[in-house]
Order: structure tokens, then sequence, then C-alpha cells
């Protein structure tokens, strides 16, 4: 979702095998930004990728991890190769690529990108966009969602959102909607992340939801 | 039907796997060890198709065997349960993928931690407190299940009842041997075609070891 001059990112924390819970702890914590702890999976888990840019990976969770390490990967590479951070447009144009290498036979996932993006004058632009399994890319201007409860979350977004939101109303509209869509939804929920990323800090919070 | 368990305890995992060894509706044998010493701090208990589990398990086995020949040091359960799902993840998307589920307990001696991954034969890691593979896992992980609830609604009405009764992670490893007995009771008492004997390993900081229950 985008605020005034800040972007945030949420996802539930709920990993199962069709209707059985298998796991719902996720405090995955990045230690730097090289060396990052390998991740285990949820059906959507997102990633930090730079200071200021984040992906979400919801889908089939083997496909979380490999994309994830295969993301981590390039994103390395370009910023050595480059000598300077990725940004967020460049970062989804190398996610839509890296999908649709697999066209024939996909990845099961549908990422979502949320990041400030470089402005030209110095300044900071809320980015957000997201990308079916074979990496067609949705720019939005308001916010993006995905996952097996994406149809509840547009619902309760279209009602919640409104635009310049300040960060703390920001992490509130997204709780809330994330939350209310999950709790509709019987495959996601078991626990929330939630991200904001201002200029000068990202703000993350887990939220205790139902465990049902 | 096949079944597997582990826990995590207070410096231990447990794992336990039924010794079955089946085709189609006829037992062949019921003293089959489906668990795999990888290492002097790591276990895997496997279960799915009967060829695949045998040949995968025995690749893994050599592959991390490889590794600590050649390095002088063993993989830490951690790396050892990423390269184990990027084994499985590459054989699911070939012409004929591994079927096999596995339960992967180790203890990590860098960091002093038990450490217990699940991963499916798709490929999906996760590490959990405890986890199950098979028809048994429908009714043993709602059991230990009942101790998160219980840490989630405050303090348990019955503490000493609840602590030795579930999932505790901080749990001697007799409470531990109590809680897998009781899983194990549940799958008896609840599945048609429950298995009758079960091999139990633990894993601690002195090394693997199989106990009798």
């Amino acid at each position: 979702m985008v605020g005034k001059d800040c972007v945030a990112i949420a996802s539930d924390l709920r990993l199962g095998t069709q209707a059985l819970g298998i796991s719902s702890n996720f405090q995955r914590v990045p230690v730097s930004h090289f060396s990052r702890v390998c991740p285990s999976l949820t059906i959507c888990q997102v990633f930090p990728i730079t200071d200021r840019l984040y992906v979400g990976l919801p889908g089939l969770g083997t496909d979380v991890t490999t994309l994830y390490e295969r993301f981590r990967y390039r994103v390395n590479m370009y910023t050595i190769k480059e000598e300077r951070e990725i940004h967020p447009e460049t970062f989804t144009h190398m996610v839509s690529s890296t999908l649709y290498e697999h066209r024939f036979g996909p990845y099961f996932i549908e990422p979502v990108v949320a990041g400030l993006s470089k402005l030209p004058t110095g300044g900071l632009k809320p980015f957000i966009a997201a990308m079916d399994l074979i990496g067609c890319i949705n720019f939005a201007k308001d916010f993006v969602v995905a996952g097996t409860a994406s149809s509840k979350l547009y619902g309760v977004a279209e009602g919640l959102w409104e635009p310049d939101l300040e960060p703390e109303d920001l992490f509130e509209t997204i709780s809330q909607t994330l939350l209310n869509a999950v709790d509709r939804d019987a495959f996601s929920g078991w626990g929330a992340v939630v991200h904001v990323i201002t200029k000068d800090r990202v703000i993350s919070r887990t939220l205790k939801a139902r465990m049902d | 039907m096949e079944t597997s368990f582990a826990l995590t305890g207070k410096g231990y995992v447990i794992v336990a796997a039924d010794t079955t060894a089946a085709r189609s509706i006829v037992k062949m044998k019921d003293d089959q060890d489906k668990i795999k010493e990888l290492g002097s701090h790591l276990l895997m208990a496997y279960s799915g198709e009967p060829g695949d589990t045998i040949q995968f398990a025995e690749y893994v086995e050599r592959n991390i065997r490889l590794y600590q020949i050649r390095n002088l040091y063993p993989l830490r359960p951690s790396a050892a349960a990423s390269w184990i799902r990027r084994s499985l993840a590459e054989s699911l998307r070939s012409r004929n993928a591994y079927t096999v589920n596995l339960l992967i307990g180790g203890y990590d001696l860098a960091d002093h931690k038990p450490t217990l991954y699940w991963i499916d034969y798709l490929g999906t890691v996760v590490e959990v407190p405890f986890a199950a593979h098979g028809y048994g896992s429908y009714f043993a992980l709602s059991l230990l299940d009942r101790w998160a609830i219980a840490l989630t609604r405050g303090r348990p009405r019955r503490h000493t009842d609840i602590l030795l009764r579930y999932h505790n992670p901080e749990a001697t490893l007799e409470e531990g041997l109590a809680t897998l007995k009781r899983c194990i009771n549940e799958v008896s008492k609840r599945l048609i075609v429950s298995p009758d004997r079960y091999k139990v390993k633990v894993v601690d900081k002195d090394g693997v070891r199989e106990v009798e229950l």
C-alpha cells in the first residue's frame, strides 16, 4: 500500500498443505545486506532486498524458498557489478523476467514488491507493483494484493485505503485490511507481519491474529 | 500407513517413525528402520514412495558424508536441510521426481541448539518446534498444538498437567518421550490403519542414539 512518502507491505504467517496447517511461527530477522539468513517459508513471506525495498512471495512453499534464493543471488551480483543498490523498478523487472523465463512451466508465485525509489532530484517516491505467476507486472498507485485471500483483500482495501496516509495511519490501514481479509479465508492467517518503509526507517511489527 | 513424528525439547530432538514396510494391503516387514543417521548429530526420518525413499535417503547420506570427508567438519543442521531441500526442489521439476517426505532433526554444535526441519516432497522446508508426516500428522499436530494454545491464553489452568502432557520446548527428555507416547497412543486409538511399532531416536549434545519407549 502507498502512503505519503511511505509504503507498507504485509503478509500472513501460515504454512500449510491444503487445509492442514504446518507452521505459524516465522520471525525471520535479516542480518545484514549480504549475509542474510536463509529463511524458511510460508504461504507468503516478505523479504527485504535492500534497506528500502521488500518483496512478498505468496504461493507454493517450495518456490518461495527457491525464488528467494535466486533473487538474493541476482541482487547480490547486481550490487557487486554496479557498485550501487538496485532500484525498485529494476528489481521488479528482474523478478518479472525470472518468472517469464519459466513461461511454460512456471513457479507458482505471485510476487508483490514495495519500496521507495530514488528520484533524480534526490527525493524518494513510493513504489509498489505486483505480478502474476508468469511475470506480467501490475504497477499501481494505491495498493496491490496477491495470494489465496486476494479477492477478499481487494474488497477491504478498496473500502479502507485513502491517499496520502501518514506511516502510522498506513500501518493501521494495511493491518486491518490484511487481518479482516485473512479471517474470511481458510488458507491464510495464523499471525501476520507488517513493514512500513519510510525515508529514514522501516517499522516492522508482527500482529496477533486469530489462530483458527 | 506410514507415520513419522518429531519434537524438540530442552537440548534435544526426538524423531520417531513407524517400522512397517507395506506393499498394497500386505505388510511385508515390521522392523524397518526409516530413520537415517546422517552424521554424529543429525537424524533424518523418511517416508513416501517405497523405492524413492531408500534411493533418496542413501543419496543424501553419502553426500553429507562426502562433505564431512572433504572438509573435515560436518554440515550444520540448517545447511544440511538447505542442501536436501534443494535436491528435492530440483527433482520436483525433473521427469521423475522423488516422492519423499522428511523430518530432519539435528543438534547444532556451533550454537548449541536442537533444530528440527519439516520437509515435504515438493521441497518445502520449515523449521518447527514439532512436526509429523503421514496420516498420523492429522492427530499428532493438533495434540501438540494444545500447548501453544495454552501459552497464548496465558497460564494454563492445570499447569503441571499440561506441562507433562503436551509439547513444551523446555521439557526434559523424559517429558518429551511421554509427549511422544501420547501422540503414538492417539494415532493407535483413532487411525484405522495405524502402525503398531515405532523406532525412536534422539539427538542431543552427545550425539544420536536409539531409545526404547
